[in-house]
């Protein structure tokens, strides 16, 4: 399926087909240029030319959109463009080495194609394969398990230019990693049995259960599900929308792929039961870039479905119950997993998160009512319409009902899924996944909370600590300082740039990340980092701006030693480093002797 | 009889439908801004007009008003807030007033004296941006760009052109043009586009003309942005009178 490493095609005719397969829809443009860069290895203008003409699009729109998104590329990149994930968890497991490894071995620089055009490599945000990292993508496709062993035979196919189909199976091999199961992996149905329970009982009767059940969304805001789907069921429309949300792009996270590799039916029916429940004809999974390789699988399943009579028209022989489901595939956005923003992307727009009010569940995909849950949301739906939502409210805690994926990763034996009814205590997720001597858990990903040892007796749940699904654990050898600063860059590499504080501010306070890491920090620092989270909080335009600080903030609160051994001053110490700037003439003339460099002025203290 | 709301204890009459911004605007009041125009729908992106509303904060401009809303503007602390988020545009792009065509009618430059801005406080970025000299009317100086779209939405809506858009993410977003070379002469630009009169910094400049009005004389030299409420307009058909 990814043919680039072959001879180009035509690209004209790549997006003459791509279109084609699209409908010449132009709300698809984002699938269109994605299909492009897969069998081009890059979108060239000759491609866009097409695009612009048989879509009247307008040439400035197509490449605004091609450039939001992460891995399209305007220029030409390696005929292998390996990218290895950067989460902290892939660099605890020893990545950062491999990736220098691999560049020593190819004669490649990071982030440049090499002069041959034989190979990019560079790094791309969390993978979501924490538990089996470190872990790259090449052409797009995941390779997991990264050894030293590993990247040097990875090296030696790409010099032979070996195509990606003929590569060695088990590097693409991806697990499901499950270590627990409870009442939503651990019960099996047969495809349908909850769509008929909910077909028994009738749409206003199942929106009734659903609410009776306080399932909260699982995406980490907790939004009662059942009040979304009767918000968008009473919303004045022409036509109802639902978006299953699999675009888990927060770092530590990857329940929605092991949920969409092993119980896609589950999710799929989820999807059903809410499109019952809503009204809704038209169904999206919104699937990240990263699980681009889960796609077959998931068109089979919908294609076994629609064949059973569980999508399509006349639903289970329910007359005017008519619903389908498309894969629209993200291209390297994290923030496309706020619901207006993906919503953007599904209509072929830059990732950019809507003015709000109005919502989605009124004014959602072409300003018409739509529901966005998250897929693992949708799959613990059909465990209310098939035990009922008294059933499923006895699950869990008062204010957190069910269970919930806990994805752990990190300094554990077993890193994997572990689901546990809501109120779980953290000890008892590191006792389960045979944590040793843990320093802190990042509970819910960057945008989450840091959690040291003295309060592992706190517990997942809305009431206490929400999250997600993400559980990094932190051993007491790591430094909480570049756990925090690996996220902070994160943020600034996924800020989609609407709003000036989120823009700037991100890149500023991974600026000041860095100035602390190369030594230069001083308690103004410390200062000004508490400002910007201030001011981020109060002035950004969404939630990613508003958590972009937390990381920082969290670890400063509770990990000071941390930060207070990268203090060069007591006072203040400028951002500005002489020897520092002079770095790129010394690589310029090839120079790195003392007399090429200037004493800082923190070796004088004045 | 009209709904008010109250800024900064002022009753502001409102339309339904109106964002605070908007009533504001009309009502002569004064809430520092910078993306926002009122011939377009309210963007809110530059957030320099963010208030506080029962006590959250809010872009003034793209919050609708609510009869009986207590709204802050003019406080130290969103001062403040506001006085970070000019700096930050400042050092994002390559700002060099006393050598800007711009300097003097440019609303960053007037809004960033009237909060107090002083200093540009944070680290710059020093992007690389090259300027556009290609069309014959008009000078594209991506240097001063401050990303609030008015251009886009003017060439789009109004002109139908889509001349500019967006392009890029985060630090690196950067307005671009509507041509395969990506230099506006190829474009169907012309000066008399609206997009051509929008921009409130120095971005999009009539060529021909530097400095004709002198510094001085300039639509915020005698009077502060504050005190100009209608200063939208007012650089509008000074810009005109200069055609």
């Amino acid at each position: 399926m990814c043919p680039a490493e072959r001879l180009a095609p035509d690209p004209a005719q790549a997006a003459a087909t791509a279109m084609a397969r699209h409908r010449h829809d132009p709300l698809e443009l984002l699938q269109v240029l994605r299909e492009v860069q897969e069998d081009c290895g890059w979108i060239p203008p000759e491609a866009i030319d097409c695009i612009q003409a048989r879509l009247t699009l307008p040439r400035s729109k197509i490449l605004g959109v091609a450039t939001f998104y992460s891995f399209l590329h305007l220029k030409p990149c390696g005929r292998y463009r390996i990218l290895f994930s950067d989460n902290i968890t892939d660099r605890m497991l020893g990545s950062p080495a491999l990736l220098e490894r691999l560049c020593r071995n190819l004669w490649a620089e990071r982030g440049k194609v090499t002069e041959d055009g034989l190979v990019s490599v560079d790094t791309t945000s969390c993978t979501g394969l924490c538990d089996q990292g470190p872990a790259l993508l090449v052409n797009g496709r995941p390779i997991t398990r990264l050894t030293e062993r590993r990247v040097d035979e990875l090296c030696d196919l790409v010099r032979n230019e070996v195509p990606l189909d003929a590569w060695p199976a088990d590097f693409f091999r991806v697990e499901d990693d499950i270590h627990r199961r409870d009442a939503l992996l651990g019960t099996s149905w047969a495809p349908g049995a909850a769509l008929a329970a909910a077909l028994a009982r009738g749409p206003e009767a199942l929106v009734e259960e659903m609410k009776a059940s306080r399932l909260r969304g699982r995406g980490g805001a907790g939004f009662p599900a059942g009040l979304k789907w009767q918000a968008c069921r009473d919303a004045p429309g022409k036509a109802r929308y639902l978006v299953c949300n699999a675009d888990e792009g927060e770092p530590g996270n990857f329940k929605d792929r092991v949920l969409l590799s092993t119980a896609a039916d589950a999710v799929i029916e989820g999807m059903t039961l809410a499109a019952f429940a809503t009204g809704a004809w038209r169904g999206f999974i919104y699937l990240r870039g990263e699980y681009r390789f889960l796609l077959g699988h998931l068109e089979s399943v919908l294609a076994r479905r629609r064949g059973a009579g569980l999508l399509g028209e006349s639903i289970l022989g329910r007359e005017g119950f008519d619903f389908d489901v498309r894969i629209h595939v993200g291209a390297g956005a994290y923030v496309c997993g706020e619901e207006s923003a993906l919503i953007e992307s599904l209509e072929g727009k830059r990732g950019t998160p809507r003015n709000r009010p109005p919502y989605p569940v009124t004014h959602g995909y072409l300003g018409e009512p739509t529901v966005v849950n998250n897929a693992e949301t949708l799959a613990a739906s059909c465990l209310v319409a098939l035990k009922g939502g008294a059933w499923y409210a006895g699950l869990g805690t008062a204010e957190s009902t069910g269970t919930k994926l806990v994805c752990v990763s990190g300094d554990c034996e077993k890193p994997g899924i572990y689901e546990y009814p809501f109120g779980v205590e953290i000890r008892q997720v590191l006792a389960d996944c045979g944590a040793r001597l843990t320093q802190a858990v990042q509970v819910s990903g960057p945008s989450g909370a840091c959690v040291p040892a003295a309060e592992f007796g706190r517990r997942l749940a809305f009431e206490d600590l929400p999250t997600a699904g993400a559980l990094m654990v932190f051993n007491e050898r790591r430094d909480l300082f570049e756990v925090a600063r690996n996220f902070v860059h994160f943020f600034a590499h996924e800020s989609c740039g609407f709003c000036t504080p989120c823009r700037v501010g991100t890149s500023l306070l991974a600026n000041m990340m860095d100035k602390l890491a190369n030594g230069h920090g001083s308690p103004y620092d410390f200062a000004e980092i508490e400002r910007m989270n201030l001011l981020l909080q109060s002035m950004s335009h969404c939630g990613l701006g508003h958590s972009a600080c937390n990381p920082v903030l969290g670890t400063i609160a509770k990990f000071r030693p941390a930060y207070q051994r990268r203090l060069a001053h007591e006072e203040f110490e400028p951002a500005f480093d002489l020897d520092r700037a002079l770095a790129a003439a010394r690589q310029m003339t090839g120079r790195d002797d003392p007399a090429a460099h200037v004493p800082t002025e923190n070796e004088e203290p004045a | 009889m009209s709904d008010t709301f109250t800024l900064d204890g002022r009753p502001i009459a409102f339309a339904p439908g109106q964002t605070i911004l908007q009533a504001a605007v009309a009502a002569g009041a004064y809430i520092p801004h910078l993306c926002f125009h009122p011939d377009f729908k309210p963007h809110g992106s530059c957030k320099v007009c963010t208030v506080k509303v029962g006590g959250r904060h809010s872009a003034s401009c793209t919050t609708q008003a609510v009869a009986g809303a207590v709204v802050e503007s003019d406080t130290p602390e969103i001062n403040a807030e506001r006085r970070a988020l000019v700096q930050m545009l400042f050092v994002e792009g390559n700002h060099f007033c006393p050598s800007c065509e711009k300097s003097g009618d440019c609303k960053l430059q007037a809004t960033a004296y009237d909060l107090g801005v002083m200093s540009p406080h944070f680290d710059h970025f020093f992007p690389d941006r090259p300027l556009d000299a290609s069309h014959p009317a008009v000078l594209l100086d991506f240097n001063r760009c401050i990303l609030c779209s008015l251009c886009v939405r003017a060439s789009r809506d109004v002109d139908r052109k889509n001349v500019f858009a967006l392009s890029g993410r985060g630090i690196r977003t950067r307005l671009i043009v509507n041509s395969r070379t990506g230099r506006l002469a190829d474009t169907d630009f012309a000066a008399t586009d609206k997009a051509a009169h929008v921009c409130p910094v120095g971005v999009i400049l009539p060529k021909g003309r530097g400095f004709d009005t002198p510094i001085g004389r300039r639509v915020f030299d005698a009077r502060p942005i504050s005190a100009r409420a209608d200063a939208t307009a007012e650089i509008a058909s000074s810009d005109a009178a200069r055609e």
